[in-house]
């Protein structure tokens, strides 16, 4: 495939490799973590951490909206779709994610939810035109990529004025998930998690562009390489991390400029002022209440707001106690420290976040690097 | 003079008409549907003894096989196929790796009220011409009609009789280290065939189905007489899964090599805009097999020079490994595991 396999080539990736191997300092380790779940699932499935040397540890983190998404707001989602007998539509991954009362929307679909999975927000929209004596509500999850798509349909929806058409906003801020954990204790108090510098997001990037990172290089003193998704994208990131790492310097690079500018997407971004708001305070999983990292959909837009037009309350639900989720997406843990991962944490019967969408950090090792914790066969 | 004239019955509404709950009400109007649609065409000695059941002759030598499949594919018709030779294809996969020759087909149809006859006929007459391509004759079949809702246009069940004659044992349980993994060609065209079909996902693409029986790819691979351990249609769950299977039934280790399995480009792009691996995306017309090492170039030339094996590969072997894990070196030099499949790829494809 033309551009795509220009980027997954074996004999480049040993040339980076070997460029690491040189300059990394022995003695000295490495700490970096890939914010981006597409990142954690390119470093899994090409096997990246193969080819890089003992001393550099990628740390899985946050960024993926299927783990990051509390079970209270799939708890909302489910009586949508159970209780008021909407059409919920949603993205894939997220059918399977673990709520209360043993359910997930796969689970509520087989006991009569009408839940449908749709590939863009635009489907849903389509269907709610298809079915004007139904309500659909679409379940908006995702971090600045996904944002505007929803914003265009809310604003589509109104210009058509439609009355069966509303969304259940769960989008959630890059920028603010990364200061949360640069301020959790254990990267300032206890350093548990060394963390010399971050991968910064691809497609999120796209978006919001390169400049809101420059706050965590100056304020934080943590070098920031915006990369790709693909593999060679990643190798080239850690390259210039070390370079970073080892000459002292904490700056902003962009090793994805062929999508990434310093200011991203303008027009993206005022559609998405237009429509939302950010939340005072939102839950993740794993990073609990963070302020301001989240939007909701602005008063001039409230009929399109599922959690206005229906009688809805939210309530926080706790992880199962032995899930490490919460420790593994802060970097805290890795899936293997986790006493379910592996037994009866798998991804055909998830317990935690992590282990539904193949972007997890669970999912990922489980899928494609489990063998490194055992006793492997080399042919 | 008045004449009583002989009973008159309008021939079925092909073209207006459409399925209601007489037509599988036991009455005239299920004869007439069977008469006029299925029995035309598919017409054979067997199925004109008109009976219960057929009655077949013994077969001289050899063990019987018995294989059944439902097919409940969306949608109904695809680029390369349908569900009416899908459901012949399929069938006659299931017992040709095992060896056997295939001689009979049975067919079930779950029809629903308000399918149209005109897209009914058109699944028949597929599955007839596929039938007969493949010298396999449908001998005995039934129609069932639910209401409205109840079904998604037409199901159909499909059972094969074969023979296997003595000397030939193929079973997923005997893998042994040092064998070589062979495939017949490009894998995943017929699911994302399908999948490029989906109106929601609003691309457009050439991608055809490899929809086909295998019966006489696997007669030619079979004369060769080399030591053929496993044979497998690789449909739902794609190669990744049938190895799985295969592993652990045989309790082997595999190792492919990524840049050796032969994925058409167009599916390669599908998959990578649609974030599918084409490893776990279902074929149906493709055979995996796994072979002795010293025979496995003598196979792979014998599937090569078979229409149905041109794009045949070499694309790994197989080792010991007490976990039975199959892992491939990717493309980009690391390794990895190529696990199960969890969950759904595609719903609903075969």
């Amino acid at each position: 495939m033309k551009y795509v396999d220009e980027f997954r080539d074996g004999g480049l990736a040993r040339n980076l490799a070997a460029s690491i191997a040189v300059e990394v300092q022995p003695g000295r380790s490495y700490s970096f973590m890939e914010f981006c779940g597409g990142h954690t699932h390119a470093i899994s499935r090409y096997g990246v951490a193969d080819l890089l040397p003992p001393n550099v540890r990628m740390i899985h983190g946050p960024g993926c909206p299927v783990c990051v998404l509390p079970i209270g707001r799939v708890d909302m989602a489910i009586e949508l779709a159970l209780r008021h007998g909407v059409i919920l539509c949603t993205y894939a991954d997220t059918v399977r994610i673990p709520a209360s009362d043993h359910l997930s929307l796969l689970k509520a679909k087989a006991r009569g939810a009408d839940v449908r999975m749709v590939y863009s927000a635009a489907d849903a929209l389509a269907l709610a035109q298809q079915q004007p004596e139904r309500q659909v509500v679409f379940f908006a999850i995702g971090f600045e990529t996904t944002t505007p798509p929803t914003a265009v349909v809310i604003k589509q929806a109104q210009a058509l004025g439609l009355k069966n058409f509303s969304v259940l906003c769960c989008h959630v801020l890059t920028p603010s998930a990364i200061s949360n954990i640069l301020e959790s204790p254990e990267v300032r108090q206890y350093g548990t998690v060394p963390l010399d510098g971050f991968i910064g997001p691809a497609h999120v990037s796209t978006i919001i562009g390169s400049r809101p990172y420059e706050f965590f290089a100056e304020e934080y003193r943590k070098p920031v390489v915006i990369a790709g998704f693909e593999p060679l994208d990643v190798m080239q990131a850690i390259l210039m991390l070390v370079r970073q790492v080892n000459q002292g310097r904490c700056d902003v690079e962009n090793e994805f400029a062929r999508a990434v500018s310093r200011d991203g997407n303008l027009k993206a971004q005022n559609l998405v002022a237009e429509v939302f708001e950010l939340r005072r305070e939102f839950e993740w999983r794993g990073l609990g209440l963070v302020p301001y990292s989240a939007l909701r959909i602005r008063a001039a837009f409230a009929e399109f707001d599922a959690e206005k037009r229906f009688p809805l309350s939210y309530r926080t639900v706790a992880d199962n106690k032995a899930c490490e989720c919460g420790a593994i997406l802060r970097g805290v843990k890795r899936p293997w420290d986790c006493k379910l991962f592996g037994t009866v944490c798998t991804p055909e019967s998830p317990m935690g976040s992590c282990m539904v969408s193949s972007e997890g950090a669970c999912a990922a090792h489980y899928t494609y690097g489990r063998y490194k914790n055992m006793e492997m066969v080399n042919p | 003079m008045s004449e009583v004239r002989k009973g008159y019955v309008r021939a079925l509404d092909i073209k207006q008409g459409r399925v209601d709950m007489s037509h599988g009400s036991g009455g005239r109007a299920m004869a007439q549907l069977i008469e006029e649609l299925f029995a035309r065409a598919f017409d054979n000695e067997f199925l004109r003894q008109g009976n219960d059941g057929a009655l077949l002759p013994p077969p001289g030598s050899g063990r019987l096989v018995m294989a059944t499949d439902s097919h409940v594919v969306s949608p109904l018709f695809f680029p390369g196929g349908d569900i009416g030779c899908l459901s012949v294809h399929g069938t006659i996969n299931d017992v040709a790796v095992m060896g056997a020759k295939p001689l009979y087909l049975s067919a079930g149809f779950i029809l629903e009220e308000g399918f149209p006859l005109a897209d009914l006929q058109r699944i028949v007459q597929s599955m007839a011409a596929a039938a007969k391509e493949a010298g396999v004759p449908i001998v005995t079949g039934d129609t069932k009609v639910v209401e409205q809702g109840k079904g998604d246009g037409v199901f159909i069940t499909t059972t094969g009789v074969g023979v296997v004659p003595e000397g030939v044992e193929l079973s997923g349980d005997r893998a042994r280290p040092g064998d070589r993994i062979l495939v017949s060609g490009t894998l995943g065209d017929h699911g994302m065939a399908i999948m490029a079909q989906r109106e929601s996902l609003g691309f457009s693409s050439a991608i055809v189905s490899d929809t086909a029986a295998l019966h006489e790819l696997i007669a030619t691979v079979l004369a060769t007489d080399a030591d053929i351990r496993v044979l497998r249609d690789p449909t739902r769950g794609g190669l990744a899964t049938t190895l799985n299977e295969i592993a652990k039934q045989s309790q082997v280790g595999m190792m492919l090599q990524e840049p050796a399995i032969p994925v058409h480009p167009e599916v390669a792009a599908a998959c990578e805009f649609l974030g599918l691996d084409p490893l776990y995306v279902a074929n149906e017309g493709k055979l995996v097999l796994i072979v002795a090492e010293p025979d496995a170039e003598r196979v792979l030339a014998a599937l090569r020079s078979h229409p149905l094996g041109r794009n045949a590969a070499d694309v790994g072997s197989v080792h010991a490994d007490p976990q039975h894990f199959v892992q491939m070196t990717t493309g980009f030099g690391g390794r990895r595991i190529v696990d199960w499949l969890s969950g759904e790829q595609l719903p609903r494809i075969c």
